[in-house]
């Protein structure tokens, strides 16, 4: 049966990560992030797992990666800051294809910026958090209720591609507190994934010996399959290698398996990449996303009422975005598209990429204040 | 008859990356030595992490689940394998570099938290993977490829920071002393709590081509010449000890480790103890 519960976004992916399996978090306090510790250094003793608040950002996701490695769903979560200080481990991550959930909550930036208020700015950074070549996944909840399932659906993403997936908040919806419908709890644990492993014999088991797309299998450690884990370009069992042929498969690999795979299967997995509300017979398509298109709704509906036919597009897998659909919404609806987001233009860039053409219209924002649906309607009732 | 390292060494992964007469190999060996004697089974009971440098490498040649991690973060990532799994034994080996320079902040809170890592740091004063940078144990006046006209920066006493950030086993060996070194080593292991366990290591291809040591030998007797006894060192005027380093056990007390701890939270947070407080701690502040 489905669940009412009220809470906060930041309560919620808490909730919702050790409801999907996560037994280990370990993480540093930051605004506006923090609530997601606070409710995982409470939940996880209580079911026999492990909490640690660590000595900085970066050693908050080192001990997640490195329980991770060990076989333990973890996550971690923080702010745009702290994403920028956990970039190198990131990096690990991606090429020693280690699982993990990273939330973060975004707030205004560059630097310090606007800690206490919202942004959508971190949106560039989820797609390329890391130097080097790799792709990300990223998730964007837009509402309290996919705070919680869209948090499950990062760990059943990161444990089937093993590789760190970012879910990401905003402050507005990482502190908006209120009711949300959570689906049943043994719908979500039957909804479950856990990393593949190999069953074979030990002196048989090459983690890293997998074909071009898929990822590696990494068994739990301390049960007879020893292996090695590293962050140097690697072959089939790990161990660092600087072979041309090898390292040229193992980032067409590390691209392919997540942006290769999304393509020729329409996605990572069964569930929506998007939502649409009132686009069927929309004459205007907002795109908006994360707490801002809580907003878009309200705008939506203010529109129809004065008489223009608007819908709302919003992605909630960002990345690998839904380039299939973004293509058919811009060959359906030309101009008449407008994109508003909290930042200067992140994702309308991508827009831009998959529709090739850049004749939307925008309402950007990037001073830490929230769009209000009042300011969207008059800017699409100026394009009509 | 001769100890047979075969078991616990990836042997095709033999000869070793290290240059000929560096003291990683005998490190490496005493670790092995030291293994075999707490009877640990590689397949299921030990983890050995390791940080960047020529020290990161000894994860690779030794036969159980290994880690190579990114540079300085060696002993977080170990952390969070160790509260992960703290059935575990976890041996953390990383340089002087890696884990004071770069790594310095996750050094002194492990010390601090006293979780049962075995913390080996191969101090050879000197960043020589990356050809001879000053690193926070090189000698000052000595020279280096970054300290063109000398080296000005004071060093650490890598022991005495571990003291002051309060781990609750510290010891410092050479690799002159191979024997000395195992002991040392098993003593670490058996610790319940945070072993920071320094040796200091030679080398003469980064360090000592440009400081009058230019082979094995003339590193390791420099060593010699800078390291006393614990005892010895006690009994030394403030202004010799400051230019000697102190060998054996510096500091072994029992405090609480931290996973013992954490599964008093796990009993709390169940309801089969009552919230932890002060009167769980004999130190209050």
């Amino acid at each position: 049966m489905a669940r009412e519960v009220i809470g906060n976004g930041n309560e919620l992916a808490a909730e919702a990560a050790i409801d999907a399996g996560a037994r280990f978090f370990s993480g540093y306090p930051i605004t506006p992030s923090s609530e997601v510790m606070h409710v995982a250094s409470d939940l996880l003793p209580e079911v026999g797992g492990k909490f640690i608040q660590m000595e900085d950002e970066i050693a908050g996701i080192c001990a997640a990666l490195g329980a991770s490695m060990s076989g333990v769903k973890s996550f971690t979560a923080t702010s745009g800051p702290g994403i920028s200080l956990k970039a190198e481990q990131i990096g690990l991550g991606f090429i020693a294809e280690i699982p993990l959930v990273i939330v973060n909550v975004m707030r205004g930036g560059p630097s310090t910026g606007l800690p206490t208020r919202v942004s959508q700015a971190d949106i560039g950074q989820a797609q390329y958090p890391t130097h080097g070549d790799y792709a990300s996944i990223t998730l964007c909840a837009g509402s309290l209720t996919e705070c919680y399932t869209q948090t499950v659906r990062a760990f059943n993403l990161a444990e089937k591609y093993m590789t760190p997936v970012f879910i990401l908040l905003d402050e507005t919806i990482g502190h908006m507190h209120g009711k949300a419908v959570l689906p049943d709890l043994e719908e979500v644990k039957a909804s479950i994934v856990n990393r593949a492993t190999f069953d074979g014999a030990p002196a048989d088991y090459k983690p890293y010996d997998v074909p071009m797309n898929k990822p590696a299998v990494l068994n739990p450690m301390f049960k007879g399959y020893k292996y090695h884990i590293t962050g140097l370009h690697h072959g089939h069992e790990g161990f660092p290698t600087e072979d041309a042929v090898q390292c040229e498969f193992n980032i067409e690999r590390l691209v392919g398996k997540i942006n290769t795979v999304a393509a020729e299967n329409d996605g990572l997995d069964d569930l929506p990449d998007y939502e649409e509300y009132m686009l069927d017979d929309a004459e205007v398509c907002i795109i908006a996303y994360g707490s801002i298109g809580l907003g878009a709704y309200e705008a939506v509906n203010k529109l129809r009422e004065q008489g223009v036919k608007a819908g709302m597009f919003r992605p909630i897998l960002l990345w690998p975005s839904p380039a299939k659909r973004i293509a058919e919404i811009g060959a359906k609806f030309k101009d008449k598209i407008f994109i508003t987001e909290l930042n200067m233009g992140q994702y309308s860039k991508e827009i831009e990429r998959v529709i090739k053409r850049n004749d939307f219209t925008t309402l950007l924002k990037a001073n830490g204040r929230p769009i209000a649906p009042a300011e969207m309607v008059a800017k699409v009732k100026e394009m009509m | 008859m001769a100890f047979n390292y075969d078991k616990y060494l990836r042997v095709n992964k033999m000869p070793t990356l290290w240059c000929w007469g560096c003291g990683d190999g005998v490190i490496l060996k005493s670790t092995i030595r030291a293994i075999e004697k707490m009877g640990w089974d590689m397949d299921t009971e030990v983890c050995v992490v390791s940080g960047i440098g020529c020290s990161g490498r000894f994860s690779s040649y030794v036969n159980c689940n290994t880690v190579h991690t990114t540079h300085g973060r060696t002993m977080a990532y170990a952390t969070g394998i160790k509260l992960a799994n703290p059935q575990i034994n976890v041996i953390v080996v990383a340089g002087d570099g890696d884990s004071l320079a770069i790594g310095g902040n996750h050094t002194i809170h492990a010390c601090r938290r006293n979780i049962n890592l075995n913390f080996i740091l191969i101090n050879n004063f000197i960043y020589g993977l990356t050809n001879s940078q000053i690193s926070p144990t090189t000698p000052q006046g000595m020279w280096c490829v970054s300290a063109q006209n000398g080296n000005i920066d004071p060093t650490f006493n890598a022991a005495n920071l571990a003291i002051g950030a309060g781990a609750t086993f510290v010891a410092r060996e050479t690799v002159n002393d191979p024997k000395k070194l195992e002991k040392m080593l098993v003593k670490g292991f058996e610790h319940r709590g945070y072993s920071f366990m320094e040796v200091l290591s030679n080398c003469h291809i980064n360090l000592g081509r440009k400081n009058k040591m230019a082979n094995a030998m003339e590193n390791l007797s420099w060593i010699d010449s800078i390291t006393v006894s614990k005892k010895k060192w006690d009994e030394l005027p403030p202004e010799e000890q400051m230019n000697k380093l102190a060998t054996g056990i510096l500091r072994e007390v029992v405090q609480p480790e931290y996973t013992d701890m954490y599964e008093e939270v796990i009993k709390a947070a169940q309801g089969k103890r009552g919230k932890i407080t002060q009167a769980d701690f004999a130190k209050k502040i």
